[in-house]
Order: C-alpha cells, then sequence, then structure tokens
C-alpha cells in the first residue's frame, strides 16, 4: 500500500552529508543560536582573562541565579515575538502579581493561594491585552504600552507609601537562595538526558516505522555526548564548595536552575510538538494563510499574550525571591532587557521565528557581559552601554544575514 | 457525455447595482482540465468565489456529482471537495514544505504532532504528481522559487483530498521553465482524476493543458468549448466580444 519515499527529507546521507547540509544551511543564513552560542564562549574566555573572579564556582553560581530571571522573562517574551507582536507590560504586570502576591500573605492569607491570585493577575492581564490586540486591533505596543505606564500605579496602592513590602514566605525564598543536595544535582542532570534520549529515540522509531531515512545513529550519541558533558561540567562545579567563609560550606545546584530547565523544556515542547506551537509560528509567518487554513488566530493571539504574562509572573516570583521584597519600581527594565536577550539570541522580531533556546542563550550573554564588566570594576553605566552595542550588533548579525540569504523575507 | 463533476445553472451575483454574473453556466469534468478564460472584469474571480464558498452565488444552481448542493462557507465547499488555490497561494515562508502542506490539519497522536507520519504523506503527495523539483520536503518555503511554491499549494490540494482542484492564474508571475513546470503539474492532476478548472490570462498556457475552454464575457458564460475543436482566434472572439452579439448594460 504506502509508496516508499523517495524524495529527500533532510535526513539522508552519512555523516559527511549531514554535516555539508548543516554547513550550507548556515550559509543561507539560518544561523539560530549560534551566534549568541559563540558569543558565550568568547566572553567567558574573555573575562576568564581579565578576571581572576570571573570563573570561580561562586561567581557560575551566581551567574545562573542573576540570570534566571531575564531567562524566564524572555522565554515569556519569545511567545508574543512569535506572532510580530510585543508585551512591553510584561514586567510590571509580572511586579504587579507579586505585589498583589506579597501584600495578600503579609495580611494572612495562606501563601499558595495568594500566590495564585498572583498568577492570575498575570493571567487576566495577557487576556486583556490579546483581546485589545487581536479582537479590536489597538496595536500590541501601544496596548502593552498603556498597561506599562499603569501598572506601577496600581502597584503603589497595593504597597502603600513604603513603596516595598518584605517577602516573608519562606519556600518562596528558597527558589533562588537554596541550593539542591549533590546527589539532587546529579539527579536532574540525569532526568534531562534520559528524557531528551526517549524523545529522540521515539522520534526515530516512528520514522523508521513509517520507512522514513533517520540520520546516522552517531548524532544521536553526539547529541547526548554533549548533554552529558555540558550539563555534567555544570553540576560538578556547582557541586564544589564555594563558600567564602570555610565555617558556612555551600555546595549544590540552586533549586531555580532546574525551574528554569523544566520551563524551557515544557516551552520548547509546546512550541515544536503540539498543534498550538505550530500555529504560532504559522500566525506569526503569515496570519491571512493561517487563517484560511481554518486556524483560529484571533484565539492563537490571546493564548501567546496569555502564556506571555503568566510566564513572566514566573520571572517576578523568582525576582522577589531573590532580592526578599517587592518594590514599586520592579519590573520596568527587566522587559527591555528581555526583548534585547530575545534578539541577540536569534529570535526575529518580525515574528515567526526563533525558539526559547535562543531568548535563554541570549540572556546567557546579556548576563555575562554584565557580570564581568561588574567584576572587572567598570561602573554599571559601561554594562549598559556595553549591552546596547551588542543589540546593535546583533540586530545587525541578524539583518545582514537574512540580506543574503535569497527569498529570505521574515 | 459522462456526468459533470461540477455543474453550474444559471449562476448569479450582483455588488449593488452591478450584476457581475447575469446567469452562468458551466461544467468541469472529472479529469479534464477546464481553462476559465475572459477579460478583466469579466466576473472570472466572483465564480471561483462562488465555488469556494467565500463569496456565495446569489441565484442559481450548484450541483456536484449530479446532487444539488448549498454552497455558502468555504467550510461547505472543502467538505465536497472543492479546494482553491489562490494567487497569493497562502503559504507560510516561515514553515517547510511539510508543515504548510499540512497547516490546520495536523496529524496529531495523543495531543501531539505526528512529524513523522505527515512527513511521508507529505512526500507521497509530491510523489504521487511526480514533482521531482524540490530539493528537501523539510525546505523552508521562503526557500523555494515561484514554480515550487505553487507546486506546494497545488499538491496541498490533494493531501486535503480534494476532487475539484481551482486554480487562480497558476502560471502568472512564473518565468518560461516554471511555467512548463507547473503546467506539467496541472496535466498529471487531471490526468489523475481530478476536476480541474484554472483561471488563466495566457492563451498559450490555455491550449496547451486544456481540455475544454469557457469563455466568460461581461458575466456571461458565452462559449464552452472543446480546445481541440476551436483555435486561439475564435477564443479571442469570444474574449473580446467580437464573436459574440450579447447585449451590453
Amino acid at each position: 500500500m504506502a509508496e516508499k519515499v523517495t524524495l529527500q527529507t533532510g535526513h539522508e546521507g552519512g555523516v559527511k552529508g549531514q554535516v555539508s547540509a548543516y554547513f550550507s544551511r548556515l550559509k543561507g543564513g539560518d544561523m539560530g543560536a549560534l551566534p549568541a552560542m559563540a558569543a558565550v564562549i568568547v566572553l567567558m574566555a574573555l573575562f576568564a582573562n581579565l578576571s581572576p573572579y570571573f570563573l570561580t564556582e561562586i561567581n557560575i553560581a551566581n551567574l545562573f541565579v542573576q540570570s534566571a530571571v531575564l531567562m524566564v522573562t524572555a522565554m515569556a517574551l519569545v511567545f508574543v515575538l512569535l506572532l510580530g507582536e510585543i508585551d512591553l507590560s510584561a514586567g510590571v504586570t509580572a511586579a504587579t502579581g507579586m505585589a498583589l502576591f506579597v501584600k495578600l500573605t503579609n495580611t494572612g492569607w495562606d501563601w499558595p493561594v495568594a500566590l495564585a491570585f498572583g498568577f492570575l493577575v498575570g493571567l487576566v492581564t495577557g487576556w486583556v491585552l490579546g483581546m485589545f490586540v487581536a479582537k479590536i486591533g489597538v496595536p500590541s505596543f501601544v496596548i502593552s504600552l498603556a498597561f506599562y505606564l499603569g501598572f506601577p500605579g496600581v502597584m503603589l496602592i497595593i504597597l502603600g507609601s513604603g513603596g516595598i513590602l518584605r517577602l516573608e514566605v519562606e519556600p518562596i525564598k528558597a527558589i533562588m537562595n537554596v541550593n539542591l543536595p549533590v546527589w539532587g544535582g546529579w539527579a536532574v542532570l540525569a532526568v534531562i538526558v534520559i528524557v531528551a534520549l526517549v524523545l529522540s529515540i521515539w522520534d526515530r522509531s516512528r520514522r523508521l516505522s513509517v520507512d522514513l531515512p533517520v540520520r546516522p545513529i552517531i548524532f544521536l550519541v553526539a547529541k547526548i555526548a554533549a548533554y552529558l558533558a555540558v550539563g555534567g561540567g555544570i553540576v560538578f562545579m556547582l557541586n564544589l564548595p564555594r563558600s567564602l567563609v570555610a565555617a558556612n560550606p555551600i555546595r549544590g545546584v540552586p533549586i531555580v536552575v532546574p525551574i528554569v530547565i523544566v520551563l524551557m523544556f515544557a516551552g520548547t515542547f509546546v512550541l515544536n510538538r503540539t498543534q498550538f506551537g505550530r500555529y504560532l509560528y504559522a500566525v506569526g509567518g503569515n496570519p491571512e494563510a493561517a487563517r484560511r487554513a481554518g486556524i483560529n488566530v484571533a484565539r492563537i493571539r490571546i493564548y501567546a499574550f496569555m502564556i506571555t504574562s503568566t510566564l513572566a509572573t514566573m520571572g517576578g516570583l523568582m525576582h522577589i525571591s531573590r532580592i526578599g521584597a517587592v518594590e514599586a519600581a520592579a519590573g520596568k527594565i527587566i522587559v527591555l532587557s528581555a526583548v534585547a536577550a530575545a534578539v541577540v539570541g536569534g529570535v526575529s522580531l518580525f515574528g515567526g521565528r526563533g525558539k526559547l533556546f535562543n531568548a535563554a542563550i541570549g540572556a546567557i550573554v546579556i548576563s555575562i557581559i554584565d557580570n564581568g564588566l561588574g567584576l572587572m570594576g567598570f561602573p554599571a553605566g559601561v554594562s549598559f552601554i556595553v549591552t546596547g552595542v551588542v543589540l546593535a550588533l546583533a540586530a545587525t548579525v541578524d539583518a545582514l544575514a537574512r540580506k543574503r540569504a535569497p527569498g529570505m523575507r521574515i | 457525455m459522462s456526468q459533470a463533476l461540477v455543474q453550474l445553472k444559471n449562476v448569479k451575483k450582483s455588488f449593488g447595482p452591478v450584476d457581475v454574473l447575469k446567469g452562468v453556466d458551466l461544467e468541469v469534468f472529472a479529469g479534464k482540465v477546464t481553462a476559465l478564460v475572459g477579460d478583466n472584469g469579466a466576473g472570472k474571480s466572483t465564480l471561483i468565489k462562488g465555488l469556494a464558498g467565500v463569496q456565495p452565488y446569489d441565484a442559481g444552481e450548484v450541483r456536484f456529482d449530479g446532487e444539488l448542493q448549498e454552497l455558502h462557507s468555504p467550510r461547505q465547499a472543502s467538505a465536497l471537495g472543492i479546494e482553491v488555490v489562490y494567487q497569493d497561494l497562502a503559504l507560510c515562508e516561515n514553515l517547510d514544505i511539510v508543515q504548510n502542506m499540512f497547516l490546520g490539519r495536523e496529524t496529531l497522536k495523543s495531543g501531539t504532532l505526528s512529524e513523522a507520519e505527515m512527513e511521508a504523506d507529505a512526500a507521497r503527495a509530491l510523489q504521487s504528481l511526480s514533482v521531482k523539483t524540490v530539493r528537501s520536503v523539510r525546505q523552508t518555503v521562503s526557500s523555494l522559487s515561484g514554480g515550487q511554491r505553487q507546486t506546494v499549494a497545488i499538491a496541498r490540494t490533494v493531501l486535503r483530498d480534494a476532487r475539484l482542484v481551482v486554480l487562480d492564474e497558476p502560471t502568472a508571475a512564473l518565468g518560461v521553465a516554471q511555467t512548463e513546470q507547473v503546467l506539467n503539474l496541472v496535466r498529471r492532476l487531471a490526468d489523475q482524476g481530478y476536476g480541474v478548472l484554472m483561471i488563466s490570462h495566457n492563451l498559450y498556457d490555455v491550449f496547451k493543458v486544456a481540455d475544454d475552454i469557457a469563455v466568460l464575457y461581461l458575466g456571461n458564460m458565452v462559449a464552452q468549448l472543446e480546445t481541440a475543436k476551436t483555435t486561439s482566434n475564435e477564443v479571442i472572439g469570444y474574449i473580446t466580444g467580437i464573436a459574440t452579439d450579447v447585449k451590453e448594460g
């Protein structure tokens, strides 16, 4: 019955053919996260040479914790960026949700209930933004700017004249301040590797079951080996004692790290393997084509804004966990840095192109710049300037790469 | 003659005071390419939008397989097996060929996309039309030529179990070689038993590929001719109105 597939699918050929196909894709302008990954390596080498503190265990652990909020916020923004939209209010929405959360816990509510209300702020705000954009047709830049301007006022009212409230919930503080036991880090790595392995084998067996060609198995082995090498290196380093005070040993993977990884895996799963994810890319690429294919474009847009706001609220939760308080000015800067991170990582502002991994790697680039320049004693001003230059550079590289690729107009 | 796949009888459509279709008859047969020709404003687009269910006809009857049918929405048209490929093709450039061909009707397994199954089915649909010009079915559409894009859009209708494929000027923006490719594809589509209705302005294309030629002139179907029994001059005569004495206005 089923005729054999003779057309090329991109999985044919041995190692050599696959590698050369990969390079021809690169030449075609499809560089993905590669420039940002190269930037991470270059920056790490640079700062490791310039500052003796950069590669210390404690600084690397700090770097992970520092970059977590930016990473999660940047990943959150990917969902609306894929549609070619923007949500400037993601940061202040998150901060407002967290202000409500802290206020409620301080007035005697159970913290899980209060937290649910905090996240509800994100969910509802996302829905309202989405309705404005998808149903009424207000540009997302404008309507989210309105929220960006308005929400700090709401926060001031919630937080009272002091403009700041202390977080008194220990389990939330633990997210950024407590580490997994040594075995916990290895267990997390094991789970990641097993999930990656199972998914890869599952995909492979499904291709084989419908008689499609598969890539040489060495690629699968190499991928798992890379996970083990990079992940193993990180876990090993984070498991070394890193306290500057011998009497108070600190070691282990910060709890926030597996949380960020789970968010990234779950989000990537949604984007790559569900119909909703496919439709996000389709609407971002050509809304009219999506509409004619029977996709409810308005609904996809509304869901995207809801996911962005809610995921950004997760970033807000990490922020207050780290600071130990919520302040009225929170969330204003982070959203712009997060857009920068996404673009540096290779997410297109015009929609239709980008992955969560791109946003995460972009966030790491920006965090490393911030961290490294800080260690070298430069004032914060220099760090802002360098970040701006890197963003301009990334956008330029992206534009040039796309210019060179014939037919690419995204 | 055998039963027509689609039969339009006395179909009318007006926009306010303007009568665009003034009682059009048309027959399209399975396994045949019917070319729909006519000058600008003759009503070609309105005719196919009615078939697509996008702009329902005001009056007249539509028979599909001899059965009287209502065509009031794209969904109804699609359910009957009428698929329209518009000039803009409606492809997402950032998605690959497989993703575009299955857009809106993805194969799912326990809530997740069945990529391998879709890839195999898309490749087979392309192979069934003897398409050999694409490098890989996982290429993004942005990297395809105009002719290849047209090919993908046409193959998508096959995947959607079309029985009548309506093509709106499939060769309009193409070069010589690519026009050839697409015309061959249109021919194969008909040879495999699909009914094909093709709008075209290019009489060379029409004579090359069509079995029947239907000529619209100012909202009237002035002729439906067998290609083998007519000439280019006769068709031009009908298109320009010289050969007919239709009352205008």
